[in-house]
């Protein structure tokens, strides 16, 4: 079959789209050449910035002597809030966000100022060399101590459809329940990062690993007081990101580009890992109370959801963070009448911002702890109390924010997946085995995800893209989104590659620049892909009408005669090869550059009145978890998980599973050994990997099945009918918490439901077994 | 006189004058040497972003070990050769030729944000090149390798797959030196003159030490390193023991084993896994397989940390340590050494030259438990080791002692003394539960709340009887460890 290629002309690009091809930089991934900004030659004259930070949590500064530190060795530029040209502000909303304390200091590891020295060891021993003095003021480090003085960020948010509290008087049943969610520190492998050049005019170029160069651009700018356009940011890969360099990445590249700024030598801020641990936010920490009704059937009647977060010091994204969880309180289930609170508490420790998921997982995990409750509480398999509460037609498809669920998969995935992973034996089995083992136990639990996909603002839902086609038929592709590991630039070139119908080598990635493409929207919401792919997909097609028309026109055929097909451009009934298609545009002068744009069709949203329809679609996943745990010391293992998730028409099904598979993990990580722990003080005293224990290869379960819903297609008309596939995988680990509190119950025969929080560390869940135990003996 | 810091790298011997000796290992490869496809991720030692090979002379040929390059100070490479992630594959200008196990990780998709990626092939062509501990499961070879991005899927799959091939031929002759290698730093940064001597005899170590009893012991730096790195601390002068050969050797005698104070987890690893099974299992949970390549028991034992794992267990077994003083030795029980928080009876230029562990009566009980938030690489809430002699059914004798109870490893003497001449019964298990009470008051911090270190240490009292009762109560790590 040696000449199988020539005798099949009309053969799919092998790299187009839905082909499983490796991440675009895998090869210097593994050979130690990608580079990130570390890595970067250092530029002559080269500034290393050290910052000062705040060690009280909420302070008066009485006293900053400085004086040391300018006079420390190699030092060569101290700055702190006076030194400030423009605004002392590097928040994304509100302007809340000082880039170095004025007067006064919000949180522990806040920055006071910064030190530029000729080695990062100087700046970073000179930074130790400030006196500070402070006046403490009343500090809130947690929820509980920030609602006690209503202390908030804004006011409480509430979300509702019918009259929950009279369903709730009026249902057959109910149970009243509440439990704690503990934060999640991003841990990117890449820590903050920032290199700033100067350039003439006062104008500066910063590399920032940063999910939105846009908004960094504009913040650098508001620092320095000066237009956007004296500031150019440039990304091309990230170590890493989840949410965590969305917002926060604007210190340390405002710092890097006022230091260039004013003393005309490049500057780079890089703190050290326990430095970005502490200056830096998490994934918000929640409390969840709740009030349930139900039939004796199980079918939910009303839910009374009180959801109370803590936001930080600052605004930050918590308002939209905040608003994610309350659309994700539902998760897959129709709540006939419902009344979200959502409470968000100011606290003195750092501001909590974006992470995978945005807020959604807390609101998943309240829901489908409820479910677990409201089995717990009839004696049923809790997956037969969720099927009985999905979402369904007509009447039982409005969710709590009046968007109707058109696209409902969840009933699907989950009894597909019950079936192949054999839910119901197993569970059989794994009760049995309980009643045997007395020591150690198993639980099993299969959870469904639903999550809406768009910028719940509606307006950041835009994307723009940049494309050369060159006279040699190489393609040059830049587009708004950033590459964090997700192989976002993988698959918008494999879209661009197939719009042409050519080789994806012929496709040139480049880094993200806010000079080819302005006015981005940051890397988030899971919509990279739905978002920049579209829009490269338009500028492809802008250029490839305009290389229609000039062969039109040249050879004398009508429009619908050109196709680009994988062995060239067939025009009649001839076939030339691209690149010599492309030299004949390139002398009839067609200009082979174009822009493409693309906004989200049919989403709106009013906060006012939280209604609309927030979300272009939804994602939808399932997962089912077992553990085994140890009752007498809390230890626990996952030991199998099987997951099925949609990704609708997958545009890279190799990319697709491994944002799956690390999702899973990710949340796995959140909701069982990852613990931040803040003192009295509001010092994080889990800065370091030392201490902050996210998941090892031996976490992993040793039967992880993933796979992709081979029925999955959009209906919804998004780039070539894929899904979004970022932050959805993380919330199937939910199944994970929901089989331990299936193993817990087991020691108390489930006649009580267990307390467990999140994380289900070892302690806790050791101390749920005992709580267990305990309210076991009294029933 | 040395002063010339020399180690040999892709066949080149590779020179370093004037290097501040607390430069570490990745800061010099990142720097000076521009090999930058080794990482930083958190310069702890915990992560493993920037693992690298380390060759040392083993016989006549060349033992290489998977380490963390951001706690090796670079004097410590001195006489050894090196491979990092660029000494793989061929290399030419900016195009590079795959080695096997890179081009695997490629096509499992095991690379997503692309930034742990080197370290972890460096770990897995530790296995293809049969270096130390690398011939362990793969949970145990690739436990110190964090992936934030991928779930390890691909990565194991590519673990599972190394093939075995023949390290490159090294020549150490080019690197080795006679003489004791002494360099002096001007560090105006912290602004101290800064000395690091490699005494490459016992004598000359502990006559060193005794010149300079405020100096810093050097072994692994796996804590050391973390002085440095995070507590940006000054140490003018540094001791090293790694070119003391006396101290790197393992003495099996009809009593016991002999370990002295520079053998390296994993060279013991085997030895005491013979001697105490369940501390074997223990072992390979402790740090990670680059960190036992690095660090020393002997390190564990005298930094005095109220939460090193090594030191109940080897307390339970009734170790001995040994110490030295210039010309002179003495010897104690391991649990006297530990006097108090932060305290041992070390004099001013004394220093652990070996730990002598003591072979079990036959029959005797000896279990090992480790509790920690993650399974693998964490520091343990509480480590509990128990040693019992059970006689007819009647405890005769017991030795039992934790970490992470006390401000010191520590031994539980009443609840020894309740249990010794009882019946090996639930009540006296019950009765031992209860007096762990009068010997342990735990504090709370970010590991663990002083109420589940002092049930989970009760609990494991529990547990040693169950065991023997023949109840399965343990959760064995089957898809990290099997």
């Amino acid at each position: 079959m040696a000449d199988s290629a020539a005798a099949a002309p009309t053969k799919a690009p092998p790299q187009g789209v839905h082909a499983a091809l490796p991440h675009d930089s895998a090869a210097r991934h593994v050979a130690g050449s990608a580079v990130y900004i570390d890595d970067m030659p250092e530029p002559v004259g080269l500034l290393h910035v050290a910052f000062g930070l705040s060690d009280r949590a909420h302070a008066r500064i009485t006293r900053m002597d400085l004086s040391a530190v300018r006079a420390a060795p190699g030092v060569v530029l101290v700055i702190s809030a006076e030194d400030i040209p423009g605004e002392n502000d590097v928040s994304p909303v509100i302007h809340d966000d000082r880039l170095f304390a004025d007067g006064e200091v919000y949180c522990v590891g806040q920055s006071l100022f910064a030190v530029a020295a000729t080695s990062l060891a100087a700046a970073r021993a000179a930074a130790a060399k400030a006196v500070v003095e402070y006046e403490d003021l009343p500090a809130a480090i947690d929820i509980a101590a920030a609602r006690a003085i209503d202390l908030t960020i804004e006011a409480s948010q509430r979300m509702a459809r019918g009259d929950a509290q009279a369903a709730l008087a009026a249902s057959p049943r109910r149970v009243q329940g509440k439990f704690a969610i503990g934060g999640q520190d991003h841990f990117y492998l890449e820590g903050q990062i920032a290199l700033a050049t100067p350039r003439e005019d006062g104008d500066v170029h910063v590399w920032s690993s940063t999910q939105h160069p846009t908004e960094v651009q504009h913040l650098i700018a508001r620092v320095l007081g000066k237009p956007d356009h004296c500031v150019t940011v440039e990304v091309r890969r990230m170590g890493g990101g989840f949410g965590g360099k969305e917002t926060q990445a604007s210190l340390f590249a405002a710092t890097a580009a006022l230091v260039a700024v004013k003393t005309g030598r490049p500057a780079k801020a890089r703190p050290d890992r326990d430095e970005d641990m502490v200056m830096t936010g998490k994934r918000h920490d929640f409390e969840a109370v709740y009030d349930v009704g139900f039939d004796e059937e199980g079918r939910l009647t009303s839910l009374s959801l009180a959801l109370s977060s803590r936001c930080g010091a600052t605004t930050d994204l918590s308002p939209a963070i905040n608003d994610r969880a309350m659309f994700h309180a539902d998760n897959a289930y129709y709540l006939p009448a419902v009344e979200i609170l959502s409470h968000r508490f100011r606290t003195h420790t750092v501001s909590n911002t974006a992470f995978r998921g945005f807020g959604g997982p807390q609101g998943m995990l309240a829901i489908e702890r409820i479910m677990d409750a409201v089995a717990a509480d009839l004696g049923l398999d809790p997956l037969e109390l969720r099927r009985r509460n999905l979402y369904g037609g007509e009447g039982r498809n409005l969710t709590p924010y009046h968007q109707v669920v058109e696209d409902n998969v969840a009933p699907q995935l989950i009894e597909e997946l019950a079936a192949s992973c054999d839910y119901a034996a197993r569970r059989r089995e794994i009760e049995a085995f309980n009643r045997a083992s007395t020591v150690l136990k198993k639980g099993i639990a299969l959870t469904p995800v639903k999550f809406g996909v768009s910028f719940t603002t509606t307006h950041l839902n835009q994307a723009g893209a940049l494309i050369h086609l060159y006279a040699d038929g190489s393609i040059m592709l830049n587009h708004g989104g950033t590459e964090m590991g997700q192989g976002l630039n993988t698959k918008v070139a494999q879209i661009v590659a197939q719009a042409f119908q050519v080789d994806i080598a012929r496709v040139k990635i480049t880094s993200t620049v806010t000079d080819k493409v302005p006015n981005t929207s940051a890397t988030a919401a899971s919509s990279g892909a739905d978002l920049n792919g579209m829009a490269a997909l338009n500028a492809a097609e802008t250029i490839k009408a305009r290389l229609v028309d000039f062969a039109a026109a040249k050879w004398g055929v009508a429009q619908a005669d050109v196709a680009f097909t994988p062995d060239g451009v067939r025009v009649g009934g001839q076939t030339l090869a691209f690149e010599a298609f492309v030299r004949q545009a390139y002398l009839a002068r067609i200009s082979l550059s174009a822009t493409g744009f693309y906004a989200t069709p049919k989403i709106h949203y009013d906060r006012a009145t939280h209604t609309g329809r927030p979300f272009y679609y939804f994602a939808y996943g399932a997962a089912c978890s077992e553990v085994l745990i140890d009752t007498l010391t809390g230890e626990m293992k996952v030991t199998r998980a099987d997951i099925l998730h949609d990704v609708g028409k997958s545009l890279n099904p190799a990319l697709d599973l491994g944002q799956i598979e690390g999702g899973f993990i990710q949340g796995m990580g959140w909701l069982t050994t990852e613990e931040l722990v803040f003192d009295a003080q509001g010092r994080l005293r889990t800065h370091a990997p030392s201490t902050y224990k996210i998941p090892t290869c031996g976490d992993r379960p040793a039967h992880l099945d993933v796979r992709l819903w081979k029925a999955g297609r959009n209906v919804e008309a998004t780039v070539h009918r894929s899904k979004a596939v970022g932050e959805p995988p993380l919330m199937l680990a939910i199944s994970v918490h929901s089989a331990i509190t299936h193993a817990v119950a087991s020691v108390g025969d489930h006649k009580v439901f267990p307390q467990l929080d999140a994380p289900a560390t070892p302690e806790a869940i050791l101390m749920a077994c005992e709580d267990v135990r305990r309210r076991a003996r009294d029933v | 006189m040395g002063g010339v810091i020399r180690f040999w790298l892709d066949g080149e011997v590779q020179e370093v004058r004037g290097a501040n000796p607390t430069t570490t290992l990745l800061e010099h490869l990142r720097g000076p040497m521009r090999r930058t496809g080794t990482k930083e991720g958190c310069a702890e030692g915990d992560c493993g972003s920037c693992t690298v090979l380390v060759g040392e002379a083993d016989g006549d040929g060349v033992a290489w070990r998977a380490v963390n390059s951001c706690i090796q100070f670079l004097p410590m490479l001195h006489g050894k050769a090196l491979m990092t992630v660029e000494s793989l594959g061929a290399r030419a200008g900016c195009d590079q030729a795959l080695h096997p196990v890179q081009q695997a990780m490629v096509d499992k998709h095991g690379s997503q944000c692309g930034f742990c990626t080197p370290g972890i092939v460096m770990s897995l062509y530790s296995r293809a090149v049969g270096a130390k501990g690398a011939d362990a499961p793969v949970g145990e070879v690739l436990a110190g390798n964090l992936c934030r991005c991928t779930g390890y899927g691909p990565i194991i799959e590519v673990a599972q797959g190394v093939e075995a091939e023949a390290p490159p031929a090294v020549d150490l002759s080019a690197v080795s030196d006679e003489t004791m290698l002494r360099l002096t730093f001007e560090d105006e940064i912290h602004g101290v003159t800064r000395t690091w001597l490699a005494p490459r005899s016992l004598e000359e170590l502990a006559e060193a030490y005794l010149a300079h009893p405020d100096a810093t012991i050097v072994a692994g730096a796996t804590d050391v390193g973390l002085w440095v790195t995070k507590q940006r601390r000054a140490l003018p002068t540094l001791i090293s023991l790694s070119e003391v050969a006396e101290l790197k050797t393992l003495e099996e005698t009809p009593e016991g084993l002999r370990i002295g104070a520079g053998v390296r987890y994993v060279d013991a690893l085997d030895a005491i896994s013979a001697l105490y099974p369940d501390l074997g299992l223990m072992m390979r949970r402790l740090g990670s397989t680059q960190v036992r390549n690095s660090g020393t028991i002997g390190g564990n034992i005298a930094n005095g940390s109220p939460i090193g794992d090594m030191p109940p267990a080897l307390i339970a077994a009734g170790a001995r340590l040994v110490l030295r003083r210039g010309p002179e030795r003495r010897e104690l029980a391991l649990e006297d050494f530990f006097l108090a928080y932060g305290q041992q009876d070390r004099r001013p230029g004394e220093l652990v030259e070996a730990v002598f562990a003591p072979r079990l009566d036959a029959g005797r009980l000896f279990k090992v438990f480790k509790l920690s938030k993650r399974f693998d690489q964490d520091i343990s809430a509480v480590c509990g080791a128990f040693s019992l002699a059970i006689e007819g059914g009647v405890v005769t004798d017991a030795r039992i002692a934790f970490g992470g109870m006390a401000g010191t490893p520590k031994r539980a003497l009443a609840c020894e003394a309740t249990l010794t001449g009882q019946p090996w019964t639930e009540a006296t298990i019950e009765a031992a539960m209860a007096a762990l009470d009068t010997d342990y008051t735990p504090m709370s911090d970010m590991r663990a709340s002083a109420a589940y270190r002092a049930l989970a240490a009760r609990n494991m009292l529990r547990k040693v009887f169950l065991e023997t009762e023949g109840v399965e109560a343990r959760v064995t790590p089957e898809s990290a460890h099997g």
